[in-house]
């Protein structure tokens, strides 16, 4: 199945979309099910400040725990709570309902890292 | 990396494969959590050619097992299997095994698929510096092993054949195929009723089909379905059961394992007396006052898993590391087990583990977190 081609991707298997400066940033459903069931979600408290690479929260699986990372600067301006509550919301739809933090963006130039989904599905099929 | 016999199946069934112990093996299919509850309330089907099938056969093969394992083995029928585990002369834990026996001087062992080099080295040197006369011979690649388990799995296996499920547990039977034997034994690590198979690898098509034959694995409501290694592992966890590499390991006492039951400190006495390997380690830390460590269970509050390696801590002293965790599906909450110091292994017990960013408030409690009902 092919990632939306209407955001971009980390190689750390983030997709983010931003419009304007507000940036919305979820897990991919390559990277979920590399996770398999979603257990557990924390991310950082909205108003939380972040530079490019950082930490924003972090994703257990049954597996598994895992960063979910930054790929710009930005200050959180919404956490998904439904995803914390329901966190298999992640497994049944990453890309969707399963979204992770809202922020601001306040520097956008990490985007230039990121890739569209026909280099990221490409990338991920090695 | 190995390929499994059932490797078509895997593919066939949309497992997401991994790497493990050497071989290409199935994680999961449908989603780890849902397999888990699937194996629980009726059956799931695993693949387990993995695990390392020795035959052991000749004049001092009882010999050579009673110097290996830490339960007596002269005193076993044949179409009985015994669960126990194999020491090194410090009493740490080299395996943990199953042995068949098949008649007076033929067995099979089953080993861990990452040990099985290291086993049948083992097997080897034990042999020869007995100046034993036994053919070791490694049957693994020439054979399949598929563990069915679930509460109605007895039920319809009674189809194929009406002797199984009459199986004590840990009791084995061979049924004769056309051209094939199928070694089935009621056996299991998932603390449900079932059955494990050792079939020649060339068979197992045939063999699934005659096993269950009236079940649609692909049908919503299926009484068996595939089921990966991570359900696996959450089940067996559930029953607290050791895995090697977790709770059990080289550095790791014997007796600190919670499997008191399968070391027979007393094999050297009576009839066919004979020593094993680390019993002599072993009664030393017995008579000086039991294992300074202890393997328990930890039940927690929250969401949070604890994972292997975590410090479990006693307010500020350490006190012990995780040795395996999950999210338990069938209680709703995090599990783990853990080698803690003997003075706080008592259920009721509050410890902390340290996740790094959070803390877990967690209660010693008895083994298993699950039993399954009496059926």
């Amino acid at each position: 199945m092919s990632s939306p081609a209407d955001r971009k991707y980390t190689s750390s298997h983030e997709w983010i979309q931003v419009a304007g400066d507000a940036g919305t940033l979820g897990l991919t459903r390559f990277a979920v099910e590399q996770l398999t069931d979603v257990t557990f979600v924390e991310m950082k408290k909205v108003g939380t400040a972040f530079k490019a690479g950082d930490s924003l929260g972090e994703v257990e699986s049954v597996k598994t725990t895992s960063d979910v990372y930054a790929p710009v600067d930005g200050v959180i301006t919404e956490v998904n709570k439904a995803a914390s509550d329901d966190p298999s919301l992640l497994n049944s739809d990453p890309f969707g309902t399963g979204w992770l933090v809202k922020f601001k963006v306040s520097s956008g130039a990490g985007l230039a890292k990121c890739v569209d989904a026909a280099t990221y599905d490409r990338d991920i099929a090695h | 990396m190995h390929e499994s016999p059932l490797h078509a199946f895997h593919l066939k069934h949309n497992a997401q494969m991994v790497p493990f112990a050497g071989w290409t093996m199935p994680i999961r299919y449908a989603g780890i959590v849902e397999e888990h509850k699937q194996v629980r309330s009726s059956g799931g089907i695993f693949d387990v050619s993995h695990m390392g099938r020795v035959k052991v056969s000749g004049r001092h093969a009882r010999r050579l097992l009673e110097r290996l394992c830490s339960r007596r083995v002269h005193d076993m029928q044949p179409g009985q299997c015994r669960y126990s585990l194999m020491c090194n002369d410090r009493g740490g834990v080299r395996d943990d095994v199953i042995v068949y026996r098949h008649d007076d001087d033929e067995f099979t062992v089953v080993v861990n698929g990452a040990n099985r080099e290291k086993m049948l080295g083992h097997f080897e040197q034990v042999r020869a510096a007995g100046d034993l006369s036994v053919k070791i011979d490694d049957t693994t690649m020439k054979t399949a092993m598929v563990a069915i388990q679930g509460p109605k799995v007895m039920g319809f296996v009674g189809k194929f054949s009406t002797e199984i499920p009459t199986l004590k547990r840990y009791r084995f039977t061979v049924k004769n195929l056309v051209v094939a034997k199928l070694t089935v034994s009621r056996t299991g690590y998932t603390g449900e009723d079932g059955i494990e198979v050792i079939l020649p690898a060339g068979m197992v098509d045939m063999a699934l089909k005659l096993i269950l034959k009236d079940v649609d694995m692909d049908a919503p409501d299926a009484l068996v379905k595939p089921a990966g290694l991570g359900s696996r592992d959450s089940l067996r966890l559930e029953a607290g059961m050791p895995l090697y590499g977790h709770e059990l390991g080289e550095e790791i006492n014997a007796l600190s394992c919670g499997v008191d039951f399968a070391i027979s400190l007393d094999k050297d006495t009576g009839e066919f007396a004979e020593t094993f390997i680390g019993m002599e380690a072993l009664k030393k830390v017995q008579e000086n006052g039991g294992p300074r460590v202890r393997l328990v269970g930890l039940a927690f509050e929250g969401r949070r898993t604890p994972r292997q390696d975590m410090p479990v801590k006693s307010g500020e002293r350490e006190v012990g590391k995780v040795t395996s965790g999950c999210l338990s599906p069938t209680l709703d909450r995090p599990i783990a087990m853990a080698l803690v110091n003997a003075d706080v292994a008592a259920p009721g017990t509050r410890l902390q583990v340290d996740a790094g960013r959070a803390v877990l408030e967690g209660e010693v409690v008895s083994l298993p977190f699950y039993k399954a009902p009496k059926g």
